[in-house]
């Protein structure tokens, strides 16, 4: 029954990915001209590349900073969401707590929330309650890692949920009969099988985290200043440096591609497991 | 067996960090809701005005339509990339050349922080430096003005969305489906079972959930957008891409009115989770419905 057409699926794949690299494209564009370039007849081939933008970027000591912020603020929330949302759609699918399914809810109103008037009440538990002495979380890496969560683990709990709930229960009973503790059964049996489900929610955490901008524009002034934040100081309504922004833009691509490349094998790992053979 | 203590002790720094972070603050709008304060206005002082807000917002024709066209927003949107996104995710579960490469490019645009993404499509769409509006009048002789032509404004708005989201539909259904038992797709092909059939008795009803939790995640992601459109058009022309995130946000920076733009932002939040709750209600009754039989 298999039906292989794979010159018709790289057609459609080119195709498909010419729509999706398009505006990419022409970031880059932008990136490599000098600003009065922009605003003549636009042409779809790039005829002269000025790196000046890019040159003036790498040569910023304060925006590499802010990636590396970034680069701890997103690592770290997306391993953190991770581990605490695979722990607790264990607990929901495997678990019969009372209320569980309210809980369930519960978490994901958490990111129904309209930003722009939270930002406020943020802004004053940062900086008035949660104070010891003279340390304050705002301005902190872990103060950003811990409020990513309110708006990152409701999504990987609804992520993973379906993936862990579809893992058969008969598996962990056989397991636990055979003398497993449940930490076994989670390490041993669930964790394999769950992998590509939470390389998804790690992935897409991790991005939610390293795009963040309102909350980090607020929340945050030098110390754990983030690489959006760094880059939207480029772009404002009255007026863009468009060339800077753009180089920016397009050199946070590269940790997240990389990022991406380690994570993709644990999802083509989970290929091996439940793959849907036609 | 396991008692459920344990299963709590897996729940509580997940319920301990949301009631922090969540609760906490929420409480606080909640507080300002019944509050007059504009703290850079002509009374800077905060005074309690009981439902006020609340009375003031039901007629504030800005505010009903920037409901409405949200919602259109969100439904066009979350449609098309729901679809999409599924096409794409059975797509990948194919086996052909360059697989794992066309899907690293096709997760691309998730990458692409929402600032930049509206920034990038604005400065392709602004007629007279626009590469679009230029293509398409040079070849299809249409005019793209997304300063004056609300629909166009909107249409694009969508697909922008449409461009920058789909790819997250993807890697989750694709994950639900990479997680999916072999059995019941064997059994169904020894049974006779033609690909439609596979499709409507089989796949479906197994990656629901999963589909459910997307159309969640989305929907409600699709009616808090702010940044990218902020970039695209800063809501108009008119008021024609003004969505509730926005208007929201227009409150309360340029306006800094917070007490109004807390007490539109609970009943934002309150309509929101209404509508998922009854869309969570229907959809759970029926999965427990069907397990009876």
């Amino acid at each position: 029954m298999r039906q292989q057409r794979p010159v018709l699926y790289l057609l459609l794949w080119l195709f498909l990915s010419l729509l999706t690299l398009f505006p990419i494209y022409w970031l880059f564009v932008i990136s490599v001209k000098p600003a009065v370039d922009l605003f003549t007849t636009p042409s779809l081939i790039l005829d002269t590349v000025y790196w000046k933008n890019y040159v003036n970027v790498i040569n910023n000591e304060t925006l590499r900073g802010y990636m590396i912020n970034s680069l701890i603020i997103s690592t770290s929330n997306a391993l953190l969401v991770t581990v605490l949302a695979f722990l607790a759609c264990y607990a929901l699918s495997r678990f019969d707590l009372a209320g569980k399914e309210n809980i369930f809810f519960w978490t994901i109103t958490n990111r129904m929330a309209p930003a722009a008037v939270f930002l406020l009440p943020f802004y004053l538990l940062f900086t008035q309650v949660f104070t010891f002495g003279d340390w304050k979380l705002y301005d902190t890496k872990i103060g950003m890692i811990l409020l990513y969560c309110t708006f990152n683990l409701p999504f990987a709990i609804w992520t993973l949920r379906p993936t862990i709930d579809g893992i058969p229960k008969e598996l962990d009973e056989a397991a636990t009969v055979d003398g497993a503790s449940t930490w076994q059964v989670i390490h041993e049996v669930v964790f394999p099988l769950a992998r590509p489900g939470l390389a998804v929610t790690f992935i897409l955490t991790w991005v939610f985290a390293w795009n963040e901008f309102l909350l980090a524009a607020t929340l945050t002034s030098f110390n754990a200043r983030t690489i959006t934040t760094g880059l939207s100081e480029y772009v404002t309504t009255t007026g863009t440096e468009w060339g800077a922004m753009a180089a920016i833009a397009v050199i946070t691509l590269i940790p997240a591609l990389i990022i991406f490349s380690m994570v993709q094998r644990h999802i083509v790992a989970g290929l091996t497991f439940g793959a849907v053979k036609e | 067996m396991r008692s459920n203590t344990v299963g709590w002790l897996m729940l509580a720094p997940t319920i301990a960090i949301l009631a922090i972070f969540g609760i906490a603050p929420f409480i606080y709008v909640l507080y300002l809701a019944f509050h007059h304060w504009n703290p850079f206005g002509a009374d800077p002082s905060m005074a309690y005005n009981g439902a006020n807000n609340f009375r003031r917002l039901v007629f504030d024709q800005e505010f009903l339509g920037s409901v409405a066209v949200t919602a259109k927003f969100a439904f066009f949107a979350v449609l098309s990339e729901i679809a999409l996104g599924y096409a794409l995710a059975q797509l990948f579960m194919r086996e052909f050349p360059g697989r794992g490469f066309f899907r690293t490019i096709h997760t691309l645009p998730l990458i692409v922080a929402p600032i930049v993404v509206g920034s990038v499509w604005r400065l392709m769409t602004t007629p007279s430096i626009g590469i679009i509006p230029y293509l398409l009048r040079h070849w299809f002789g249409y005019d793209l003005n997304i300063g004056r032509d609300a629909s166009a404004a909107f249409a694009l708005t969508v697909i922008m969305d449409i461009w920058h989201w789909t790819p997250l539909v993807t890697l989750t259904l694709l994950a639900a489906l990479l997680a999916l038992p072999k059995e019941p797709f064997e059994q169904a092909q020894i049974d006779g079972a033609n690909r439609w059939q596979i499709f409507w008795h089989v796949t479906l009803p197994m990656i629901r959930p999963a589909i459910l939790a997307t159309v969640f995640i989305r929907l409600m992601d699709a009616l808090r957008t702010v940044d990218e459109v902020w970039m695209l058009t800063s809501g108009g022309p008119g008021a024609a891409t003004r969505y509730v995130g926005l208007h929201i946000w227009k409150i309360v920076f340029p306006k800094t009115d917070y007490g109004y733009g807390a007490a539109i932002s609970v009943i934002v939040l309150y309509l929101t989770l209404v509508m998922c709750w009854l869309l969570y209600v229907a959809l759970v009754a029926r999965r427990e419905k069907k397990r009876t039989f």
